[in-house]
């Protein structure tokens, strides 16, 4: 199994190596990078172009690594045997009662899976530490039915943060770690190149020269992103914008169209603004 | 065969395991890296390094690495001689191959050996020598990859060499960098959790023993839910030289904002006197006596004061110093107050640290508060969490 790019995700060499590496090797994938650089959609991409079914599990600040494996709903259990309902029998069986997590959920196909741990650092600080068994040996037990739940196929796990929180060591040890840097503008053509095969080059070219001007914009609170590269291109698209009124003819600096998609914090338009109002007044 | 390169990583400071490097042998093992120079950076950078701010430090150290087995300076015993062969087989055309064959190889690095020595005693800077001098059968032949510019013509080399001699990662080093979300992530040691306040959280352990000492008559527990119960008083110096700062200053302010509840903040103008403001366009009319402040807030409250303590040391020691107006007692007084009531106190300094001792104020105030001044890097403020821990 090797995953080489797809037709609608353009890996750089070092990605593809990254993510053959954990697949060749059944390790986890750990990905960071600016946002909106494609990290959980890679994820989706390598499952699609494994074919193997995709397991996502997004985590929240209140997410603990015990909902991975599995949650005993004493809850409705209790409620079960206070109210005793038509099926008294549910009662007794503990195993009724407990819900299976993503991990579970992989373990026991009968094909290998892939598995989204999206967005790792939102939860608490100790989360990673309370998976670095189950992720290296891929097995856990369940203490309520007293059974050991082992992998039929090691999943791929690949793994998302956003640096919000620092990882531990021992977690760090156990995975391969790729940063997705941000596109050049030759990898950038590509992306877009596979997202709209018909764009028109002029187009193309004016619309990526502006975009990466504007990433260089001194003190802007938040650089635009690949995504919204792409989202700014649909829209241009649709409102059948030509190349020209991209850039005037006498290369004086100008707003670019419908730029709302690119810039998406109020400081950031003013102060973009007000640099395209300074420029035209100093020439 | 890679040990030396493992140890060199080591000595670079770069905080690599025994069992990544194991992982990475495996890999090389299962063929991942196939033959180019380019793969093992990538695979090697994969396994060893986890984090983006190492990725620079890695490239100095792989480029040094890969140099110094190119530029030989230690040719006599260090150089694994089988990764020499190996990187010379990849690089070689065929024609060179047959010409390798024709000297043999140890006839070959004999020479290649007795050269450069040669070369130390007559030039100093040996090895460009041999990667430039178009004649000797050295230079151009082909069997330095890297350091004797051979490697660099092979089209798949490029990439990867770029990417370390141009130190694409240089900014995401952390000890420049240093954005809100990382002095949230430094502050974050501050946090405290405890249940506090009103009953409103089902309490599912203290639940289910109820019950069951009940003989299962549900008997629900309730309990509070958990706080960051930490409470910080801040205190910002404003204006004048603190000017150059502004930017880090607020940075700081926003991330402390929203990672406490308790946060309660005052700004000073170089050093604490007997008011501070709290809206700094209105600071002649909203003024809040110092004495009230410290009234008002217990001694469990940890005080931070941000302030580069640049000033003349009369603004600290003498009564009426003040730059701004006839102040009755001297900063130091209140500052020693306030250090009094807040026994957990930093204050965070954002001149660099190598310069805090050609300033004599900087100096006074490092007294006063007893050293525990700390530079605004992320590494200080660190530095600064654990004092306020203590």
């Amino acid at each position: 199994m090797r995953f080489e790019g797809s037709n609608t995700y353009v890996a750089t060499p070092d990605l593809m190596l990254a993510v053959n590496a954990a697949i060749t090797l059944q390790r986890p994938l750990l990905i960071k990078g600016e946002p909106g650089t494609g990290k959980t959609l890679l994820a989706e991409e390598v499952a699609n172009a494994l074919g193997a079914p995709l397991l996502q599990w997004h985590i929240k600040s209140t997410t603990k690594a015990q909902q991975g494996l599995y949650e005993y709903d004493a809850v409705s259990r209790l409620r079960d045997s206070q109210l005793g309902g038509p099926d008294g029998e549910r009662v007794r069986d503990i195993a009724n009662y407990i819900v299976k997590g993503v991990l579970w959920q992989a373990l026991e196909a009968d094909r290998p899976t892939v598995i989204l741990i999206d967005e790792i650092d939102k939860a608490d600080i100790e989360f990673p530490n309370d998976l670095l068994r189950e992720l290296d040996r891929m097995e856990f037990y369940v203490y309520e039915t007293q059974q050991l739940i082992q992998a039929k196929h090691r999943p791929i796990v690949f793994i998302t943060s956003n640096n919000e929180k620092e990882l531990p060591d021992a977690f760090l040890r156990r995975c391969f770690f790729h940063y997705i840097k941000f596109p050049d503008s030759e990898t950038m053509q590509k992306i877009v190149d596979v997202h709209f095969p018909g764009l028109k080059q002029a187009l193309l070219k004016e619309a990526l020269e502006v975009f990466f001007e504007l990433r260089e914009i001194p003190g802007l609170k938040k650089k635009p992103s690949t995504s919204e590269l792409l989202d700014w291109l649909k829209l241009l698209l649709a409102e059948e914008i030509p190349p020209e009124a991209l850039r005037s003819k006498d290369r004086k600096v100008a707003v670019p169209p419908l730029h709302g998609a690119l810039l998406k914090n109020e400081q950031d338009v003013h102060l973009f603004e007000r640099l395209v109002f300074m420029a035209k007044h100093n020439r | 065969m890679l040990i030396d390169f493992f140890l060199h990583l080591k000595a670079a400071k770069l905080p690599v395991s025994t069992r990544e490097f194991l992982t990475l042998l495996e890999a090389m093992q299962e063929r991942l890296a196939g033959h180019s120079m380019d793969d093992f950076y990538f695979l090697s950078r994969a396994c060893l390094v986890k984090d983006e701010s190492n990725y620079d430090k890695f490239d100095r150290a792989f480029g040094a690495y890969f140099k110094g087995v190119t530029e030989i300076p230690g040719l006599d015993a260090e150089i694994p001689e089988e990764w020499l062969r190996m990187m010379m087989k990849k690089h070689l055309t065929p024609e060179e191959k047959a010409k390798l064959e024709k000297l043999g190889w140890d006839k070959l690095m004999e020479q290649f050996k007795e050269r450069l020595k040669e070369q130390k005693e007559r030039h100093a800077g040996g090895s460009k020598w041999i990667g430039t001098g178009g004649s000797s059968p050295y230079g151009h032949g082909g069997y330095h990859p890297e350091g004797i510019r051979i490697g660099g013509e092979s089209a798949g080399n490029r990439t990867a060499i770029k990417v370390w001699e141009n130190r694409e990662y240089r900014n995401l080093d952390d000890s420049v960098e240093l954005g809100t979300r990382n002095i949230k992530i430094a502050l974050r040691r501050l946090r405290r959790f405890a249940r506090e306040g009103a009953a409103e959280e089902l309490d599912l352990d203290g639940t289910i023993r109820g019950t069951a000492q009940n003989a299962g008559w549900l008997d629900l527990k309730m309990q509070p839910e958990r706080h960051n119960k930490v409470k910080v008083l801040l205190f910002l110096d404003i204006g004048g030289s603190m000017d150059d700062h502004i930017k880090l200053c607020e940075e700081m302010f926003s991330a402390a904002k929203t990672e406490f509840k308790h946060l309660e903040y005052f700004y000073f103008h170089n050093c604490v006197y007997d008011y501070v403001w709290r809206d700094n366009r209105r600071r002649h009319t909203e003024r809040f006596p110092l004495h009230d402040v410290m009234h008002k807030y217990g001694d469990d409250y940890k005080l931070i004061l941000i302030g580069d303590a640049t000033m003349s040391p009369y603004e600290i020691l003498q009564p009426g110093g003040s730059v701004e107006y006839m102040n009755d007692e001297a900063g130091a007084v209140w500052l020693q107050r306030l250090l009094e009531k807040y026994p957990r106190a930093v204050w965070i300094n954002p001149e660099p640290e190598r310069l805090w001792e050609y300033r004599h104020s900087i100096q006074i105030i490092h007294n006063i508060v007893g050293g525990r001044m700390f530079p605004l890097t992320l590494e200080g403020l660190e530095r600064a969490m654990r004092q306020l821990n203590k």
